[in-house]
């Protein structure tokens, strides 16, 4: 169920340039069942900024009730939420949105999951979920360049992981596509999330393959209701697909990217 | 008694509160969270005759204190409306509003015709005014002649009350307003968005694909305030007053001005218990303001005839 909770903030650090990881505890944890969904934040009470951000969930402890989000620092609402500290209160609303399916891979079998940027983070409670499923699980990390790559030793406790940058300053150079065409990986399932070129590219060179993509998109309520984040389907002129409400977890083919 | 009830053309309202149309669908979303029967009235999402995909993604841009917004009219088409949306809509004690947009004369009037059938719809709001379609929409909105034409045309064969969604888009609101009434309209809304752009700062482009979109929010109150504040004066059917309404204080500013009842917006965005908190929030506030009934509120700004009662907070 959608709830909508003042939460506390329990810890809130830079992890790279301009990249954020804030915990948060609150009872509405207990709702967060999916990884790949997203809660709306509404930063301050004032009328500006005046919209809820989308943020995903990076990591959920159901013990502690507390959950982790990552953001990139980036515009006026971030950058005001990147100044609060622990015992602030932020307001929540969510769990939003149909998150990754786990079903979709059975134990034994492997999974790739392939993160660009700040589409990473939503993978990392995946994995952990799917590695507790006794799956296999592989990891390629795209980022623009060193300064900004984060999560990849936590990625690395649970599996394989390989790291691309565009300007080759970590890892290997190129994009996550080039990775996995250099370690000739292969998979059962491909769970993906990250802008839009990269989920595209992902689409084209794995067509019959079982590949699931999670799309970011502009919101407004983030619940289905104003119609900003739709996206169109295959064949059809008035058919489309709500990001918030509908995905943001797509299977390829499902929505044209 | 209830001094939230308001009667207006149409409608008996519970309460003065409902959501404005395209900020609540068809209400299922936010079903989720409330008793929709908690509202006064529900004015649903613009219906077209056709089903309508709308404009390109990005569709919505922040701005200070508002948003710009170019859905460009999304609708499941009419035959959906009546046979889905409204039906689902019948399990609630909730008036509804129709909004009725199309690109020509004959659409508005077809749709209209049809719509008005419906148990549930107790009047329409002909969309005269949105600015994010090509054809019809705004069109319809910015001529006098052409607008009360089109209200006299949807009057002869709606079942129902008709109201007029004004524009703030125009030079003379008040001319817009009058030509309106004397075309037979039931009553007015006011006031949808004003056009305005976003250019994003690395690519110099406008962030709406539509380039130009509809600003709401908070931003655009004190306009909506002075539009219905000189409308209210001017004509004598009942206005539906909306344009950044956030709280209760903003409802009774919107009576002051000349609403006889509010729609609530931009705020169900970002909170999607905004309009149940705002019903709720109402009669400790006209305690605090010495009033007994809503309706006392009505253009209490211009209307010299009574003694301010306002007992200071």
């Amino acid at each position: 169920m959608i709830r909508k909770e003042q939460m506390s903030i329990v810890a809130h650090e830079r992890i790279a340039d301009n990249i954020y990881r804030i915990v948060l505890t609150g009872g509405l944890v207990s709702e967060m069942n999916n990884p790949g969904q997203f809660v709306h934040v509404k930063i301050g009470a004032q009328a500006e900024p005046l919209l809820r951000r989308p943020i995903s969930i990076c990591e959920i402890n159901q013990e502690r009730k507390q959950f982790t989000m990552i953001y990139r620092k980036e515009g006026l609402g971030t950058s005001i939420l990147a100044r609060k500290m622990p015992g602030e209160m932020l307001n929540i609303l969510g769990p939003l949105g149909n998150g990754f399916p786990l079903e979709a891979v059975e134990k034994g079998q492997t999974a790739l999951l392939v993160g660009g940027g700040i589409g990473v983070p939503p993978l990392y409670e995946l994995s952990k979920r799917l590695v507790e499923k006794g799956i296999h699980v592989i990891h390629v990390l795209g980022f623009q360049h060193k300064d900004v790559v984060f999560l990849e030793n936590e990625f690395a406790k649970l599996g394989e992981t390989y790291v691309a940058t565009v300007d080759g300053s970590y890892g290997t150079q190129g994009f996550v596509t080039d990775v996995i065409s250099k370690y000739a990986l292969t998979f059962d399932v491909l769970y993906s999330c990250g802008p839009k070129p990269m989920l595209k590219a992902l689409e084209q060179t794995f067509p019959n393959q079982n590949v699931y993509l999670s799309l970011e998109e502009k919101m407004g309520c983030g619940i289905g209701a104003c119609l900003a984040c739709v996206c169109r389907v295959p064949n059809s002129d008035t058919a489309y697909r709500k990001v918030c409400s509908d995905g943001p977890v797509f299977k390829a083919g499902e929505v044209i990217l | 008694m209830n001094r939230l009830a308001v009667e207006l053309p149409g409608l008996s309202l519970k309460n003065p509160i409902m959501p404005a149309s395209g900020c609540f669908g068809f209400g299922r979303e936010y079903a989720q969270f409330y008793d929709l029967s908690q509202l006064g009235a529900i004015m649903i999402k613009a219906t077209t005759l056709e089903p309508r995909f709308g404009n390109p993604t990005p569709r919505v841009a922040e701005t200070p204190s508002g948003m710009l917004n170019a859905i460009g009219l999304q609708n499941p088409g009419l035959e959906k409306v009546l046979s889905e949306e409204l039906p689902w809509l019948e399990q609630f004690a909730v008036p509804i509003i129709a909004n009725v947009a199309g690109s020509t004369m004959e659409d508005y009037v077809q749709v209209a015709k049809e719509i008005s059938k419906a148990p549930n719809v107790h009047a329409l709001e002909l969309n005269i005014s949105c600015p994010n379609v090509k054809k019809g929409g705004i069109a319809f909105g910015t001529i006098p002649e052409v607008a009360a034409e089109l209200t006299k045309l949807v009057k002869e064969v709606s079942e129902v009350p008709v109201y007029v969604k004004l524009s703030p888009n125009v030079t003379n609101i008040v001319e817009m307003a009058k030509a309106i009434e004397g075309a037979g309209a039931d009553g007015l809304t006011m006031i949808n968005t004003l056009i305005g752009m976003r250019i994003d700062l690395k690519t110099a482009e406008p962030i709406l694909a539509n380039r130009t979109g509809g600003l709401s929010g908070p931003a655009i109150k004190p306009i909506a305030i002075r539009m219905i504040y000189e409308v209210s004066q001017a004509v004598s059917i009942p206005i539906i007053g909306m344009g950044g309404i956030q709280s209760a204080e903003d409802v009774i500013e919107f009576f002051y001005a000349g609403a006889s009842a509010v729609a609530v917006g931009t705020a169900n965005f970002v909170d999607p218990f905004v309009c149940p908190n705002i019903i709720e929030a109402l009669p400790t506030l006209l305690d605090k303001l010495g009033v007994s009934h809503i309706s006392e509120c009505t253009g209490r700004s211009w209307r010299k005839d009574e003694p301010s009662v306002y007992c200071g907070a």
